[in-house]
């Protein structure tokens, strides 16, 4: 539970990281919370031979309303997020999807822009973020571009930057009070999720659906966002919530379950967003 | 006023809070000064034949002092398994040679010795191990086909049988008869505080062990017989330790390889092992398959019983091969069935090797005969309460005879259960159970009860005995001794309370010491739930022997009649009767002549604590998920000492028996390769899974003992598994679920409903 050998260097601003990452090339990865990725170069899944560590770049740790989108910069701690105002009431999704990530010592050191560029597919902030439509801002060697998160995580562990960029922002719509849900399944409460769900009511009056855990990325729930284009109820677009996904089979869960969740999650998950709640919301209550 | 059964806060705690624990790999004793760092190389293959071991590498990285691979070790013998009945062939190598089998995932291959720690993990890494796969045996089922057998040398995976099979009769004249294939599976023990040992040798030719353990003196023993050392030469100390549960009964071949490792380099060497490498290298619990068949009539009353194990023995048969035996014993429980039998077969897989965990044996009868009582309610249609109360021993205060051989000491059964069920308002459950079912609620109530009885002290009456040593000195301290060797379960404090209760000296002036081999030669460690009953019964009666070797001093000094002194608490001495402060301080009694008694307790015979069980549940039947929101328990462990610490290990052992029930279960694949090596995938229970515990109260000492004292340390954990298994299953039952495996998971939960209700669609029948 030891990493292999490792450079470390520490930067200070977005420009420092940009020319450490061009520097020491493939080999290098960026370290922001490190709460994925100490754990897997303790196990020796990961070998990077440098990690550029960005956790003290202060000038990605805002978020801020920027027209008709909320701005938030990479190293935004999820805890930061949780207790934002501003997220509180112009996205208030991420706020809560924020506050169940993890626990209270994962919250205050992850950060936004390391959960999406790490694109696990069981993230619980990913998939609120493609739920909104998000767009990852990126910097590299010749620039800032912008990906719509769509785009973005293209598979397992990989995303559309190119080498040598790193994440510095995420933008998101202002949902303002407009609905929205998120089912997340776990084991036990601090778990990573089995299946999780989010739903969302968007400004252009869509709804955006987004599930973790349903195959290599987090995904777009795109025949549940159709259906209820189309005006299907929610428990006719819900049926349709594994359509286009794969699934893995596990200790946790088969394929066959993780499907059914996927259904009955993005269900609660829309009607909550609804603000159609009663006994089958995922709050427990105690007998 | 008496301080037994007070709320003593717990002397250790001072310490662990502001300085923390010295855990043998926080060590900083001179003797381990420039000690070396051993990191051993294991087979990442479950079954397979070595083809090579190249450490020529791994010899020249950076920081390396050694590589050891067979071939280095010289004249040292493998250890042959630890029971005098196992064959021989089952004995594991220090080493898997070349040529040699590998037999789970975890099997030593070589050990790095390195200048500092993290230089052993990358040269570890080094050492290129080959290793030609044969199947790997996953399943006692498959280990019992003796297709692929493990050591050719035994010739079968067979390790051992108790018991015969039941005549074809056995529930010939019953009534109604359920049977059921269940699993009791395979759980880690994960103490906190992972394996670790460090070994010095002195130029005096002795090797001082420190190691994280239950008992020094049987780790000490198993390290001198391995290694060929005289016991005189071996000095084991047990530094603070961070939870046993039973698998840090005796010592680990590991620890031994330290010694030798010691030696061989010259220079001391010290070890600590990863969590991953302590979740497929440390003993891991329970891992039985059982059938229980139950019989009896459509009164309720259960007339035949019989129960058959197969034991998980792991790879390298040790103590869990013989804790059937246990369970066999324990077979019958709480009730009074005429005709009971056991049986068990134990075999060999390709699994870390099963051991001792929390209950060892009894929590698998408990848990069997629980589920077989449920099952047989649920054909006759009668409530699980009232089943279980029709088939109850009787009240007792003289030891009573059990169908399957126990003899219990003291019980009261049916009290147990009246009083979990008042508390937990049981009638008022079924009622909102009733509401919710009629409604078809979302989420469904489900009450579990469960009702237990247990055997603590279990190596009494086999002639070991636990022994004292109680000194006052001349500043009016006292010390203990004490051959027990608590792991978080506050000896120091309650041997104290023992030692004040008779010498009226207080318990902050009391040192309680152990584990360490010089200062205690003898001592039977902690588990087993034995310590308070034998260890603890052994401090008072020290006490009481060394009141009267004062009281004989004090008469000579006072030239008094020595039955006319006593304790005077007052004076911190022994005064003439009722005239306090007027006779000699224990400082003077100590002044002159050692004020000293060593004295040995021996049990007759093992106590029996009970109790029962109601696990309360909320499971939501659209995803399966069971949410526990009430324990209520009555734990029954006689005569209480220290209701505080009681009650401790009253929580610890509820929350362990809950995350077997609901999550935690050591999984394979099929090639053997471990899926539960980290503790992200590993689900034991945390609070957040928990709701807060209703204690019951319920004391019938037993007169096995001066104290009265039953064990306490496993107790929760057999009530808490099958009560919370139960609810799960009674939260759907109205769904046509009979039965769901533990851990009753979410999708097992859901998968059950759904084939229950196809199973309920096609024929109408039960599941």
């Amino acid at each position: 539970m030891i990493p292999a050998p490792f450079d470390y260097v520490r930067v200070s601003t977005v420009d420092e990281a940009v020319a450490a990452l061009a520097e020491h090339g493939e080999d290098a990865k960026v370290l922001a919370g490190g709460h994925s990725l100490l754990p897997i170069m303790k196990l020796r899944l990961a070998v990077p031979s440098v990690l550029i560590d960005i956790s003290g770049v202060q000038e990605l740790s805002y978020v801020r309303v920027e027209g008709d989108e909320v701005a938030i910069g990479a190293t935004t701690r999820h805890h930061e997020l949780e207790k934002s105002e501003v997220a509180q009431a112009e996205v208030p999704l991420l706020p809560h999807v924020a506050s169940r990530v993890g626990d209270p010592q994962v919250r205050h050191k992850g950060t936004l822009g390391g959960t999406v560029a790490h694109c696990d597919p069981a993230s619980d902030l990913p998939t609120a973020l493609l739920a909104l439509g998000a767009t990852v801002v990126v910097q590299g060697p010749s620039g800032r571009r912008s990906i719509p998160i769509t785009e973005f995580f293209l598979g397992f562990f990989e995303t559309a930057m190119e080498e040598g960029e790193l994440v510095v922002e995420l933008r998101v719509p202002r949902t303002g009070a407009g609905g929205w849900g998120y089912e997340k399944f776990t084991r036990r409460e601090n778990d990573w999720p089995i299946v999780a769900a989010a739903a969302v009511h968007l400004p252009d009056g869509s709804t955006g659906v987004a599930l973790a855990n349903m195959g290599g990325v987090v995904l777009r729930a795109s025949a549940v966002e159709a259906a209820l284009a189309e005006g299907k109820s929610i428990e006719e677009a819900a049926e349709l919530a594994a359509e286009g996904t794969s699934p893995s089979s596990d200790m946790h869960a088969d394929a066959e379950y993780r499907s059914h969740l996927a259904r009955l999650l993005t269900k609660r998950a829309l009607k909550v967003a609804a603000g159609e709640t009663g006994a089958s919301t995922a709050e427990s209550t105690a007998a | 006023m008496s301080i037994l059964g007070t709320r003593v806060v717990r002397t250790e705690d001072p310490l662990f809070l502001t300085r923390g624990a010295v855990y043998t790999d926080d060590l900083t004793d001179e003797r381990l000064a420039g000690a070396l760092h051993a990191t051993f190389v294991r087979s990442n293959v479950a079954h397979g034949t070595v083809t090579s071991v190249d450490a020529s590498a791994a010899r020249e990285a950076p920081g390396v002092v050694a590589v050891y691979t067979a071939e280095d070790l010289g004249d040292l013998k493998p250890v042959p398994p630890p029971l005098p009945f196992l064959d021989a062939g089952f004995s594991r190598p220090w080493l898997v040679p070349v040529g040699g089998r590998v037999h789970f995932v975890g099997d030593l291959v070589a050990v790095v010795l390195t200048e500092e720690r993290y230089q052993g993990e990358d040269a570890a890494e080094q050492v290129v191990v080959d290793i030609d796969p044969l199947p790997a045996v996953v399943t006692t089922r498959a280990a019992a086909t003796d297709e692929t057998v493990l050591f050719p040398e035994v010739g079968t995976n067979k390790v051992a049988a108790f018991g015969e099979p039941a005549p074809e009769d056995f529930f010939a004249d019953c009534e109604v008869v359920v049977s059921r294939a269940i699993t009791n599976q395979r759980v880690a023990a994960a103490p906190l505080e992972t394996r670790a040992a460090s070994a010095a040798w002195g130029e005096d030719g002795r090797v001082t062990i420190w190691c994280t353990n239950q008992g020094a003196q049987q780790a000490k023993g198993q390290i001198a017989g391995w290694l060929d050392l005289d016991p005189a030469l071996v000095h084991l100390i047990t530094p603070d330790v961070g939870g046993g549960f039973g698998a840090k009964i005796g010592a680990d071949q590991e620890y031994a390889f330290v010694a030798w490792l010691a030696q061989q380099a010259g220079r001391p060497v010290r070890w600590s092992e990863s969590r991953s490498e302590n979740m497929t290298g440390m003993l891991q619990g329970r891992a039985q398959d059982q059938v229980v068949t139950i019989g009896g009539s459509r009164d309720g009353k259960v007339t035949a019983y019989s129960l058959e194990v197969t034991q998980d023995c792991g790879a390298y048969p040790r103590i869990g091969t013989v804790l059937p035996t246990l369970t066999m014993l324990m077979a019958a429980a709480v009730y009074d069935i005429p005709k009971v039998h056991a049986q068990a077969t134990c075999y060999a897989t390709n699994g870390t090797s099963i051991g001792a965990y929390r209950g060892a044996g009894r929590p698998e009868a408990t848990a069997a005969v629980e589920r077989a009582m449920d099952l047989f309610a649920a054909e006759i249609g009668m409530d699980p309460a009232e089943v279980r109360r029709i088939n109850f021993i009787p009240a007792f205060t003289e030891p009573v005879q059990t169908s399957s051989g126990a003899t219990y000491d003291s019980g009261d059964y049916e009290a147990a259960l009246d009083r979990v069920l008042e508390a937990a308002g049981y009638a008022e459950l079924r009622a909102e159970q009733a509401r919710r079912r009629e409604r078809g609620d979302v989420r469904q109530l489900g009450i579990g009860v469960s009702a237990y009885v247990e055997i603590t002290g279990a190596d009494s009456g086999h002639g070991t005995s636990e022994n004292a040593e109680l000194e006052v000195h001349p500043d009016g301290t006292a010390t203990v001794l004490t051959g027990t060797s608590p792991h978080g379960q506050g000896h120091a404090t309650t041997w104290a309370m023992l030692a004040s209760e008779q010498l009226g000296i207080p318990v902050e002036k009391i040192t309680v010491l152990h584990g360490d081999t010089d200062k205690v030669p003898d001592g039977g460690g902690t588990m087993g739930s034995r310590s308070l009953q034998q260890g603890g019964a052994a401090v008072h009666q020290a006490a009481v022997e060394l009141v009267e070797v004062a009281r004989k001093r004090a008469a000579e000094l006072l030239e008094a009649n020595p039955d006319d002194l006593e304790v005077d608490l007052a004076n911190a001495g022994l005064s003439v009767k009722g005239t306090p402060g007027t006779g000699v301080t224990w400082a003077q009694l100590a002044a002159d002549e050692q004020l000293i008694v060593q004295t040995t307790f021996t049990a007759n015979a093992p106590t029996f604590p009970f109790g029962a069980h109601v696990a309360v549940v909320e499971t939501d039947v659209e995803s399966g998920k069971a949410v526990v929101t009430r324990l209520v328990t009555v734990d029954d462990a006689g005569t209480i000492i220290n209701p505080l610490l009681a009650e401790g290990q009253r929580h610890g052992g509820i929350a362990q028996g809950v995350g077997q029930a609901l999550l935690e279960e050591i999984l394979y694949d099929e090639d053997g390769n471990p899926q539960t090596s980290t503790f992200a995938d590993y689900p034991f229970v945390s609070a957040t899974e928990l709701p807060s515990f209703e204690l019951v109260e319920m004391a019938t000492p037993t007169p096995m003992n001066p104290l009265g004292a039953k064990g306490i340390g496993e107790a929760g954990t057999i009530g808490s598994t099958p009560a919370v298994q139960s609810a799960v299953v009674d939260s759907v039952a109205h769904l046509g679920v009979r039965h769901v495996d533990m851990p009753a998971t979410s999708m097992r939960v859901w998968r059950a409903i759904r084939e229950a209700q196809n199973s309920g669609a096609q024929k109408g029948s039960t599941n």
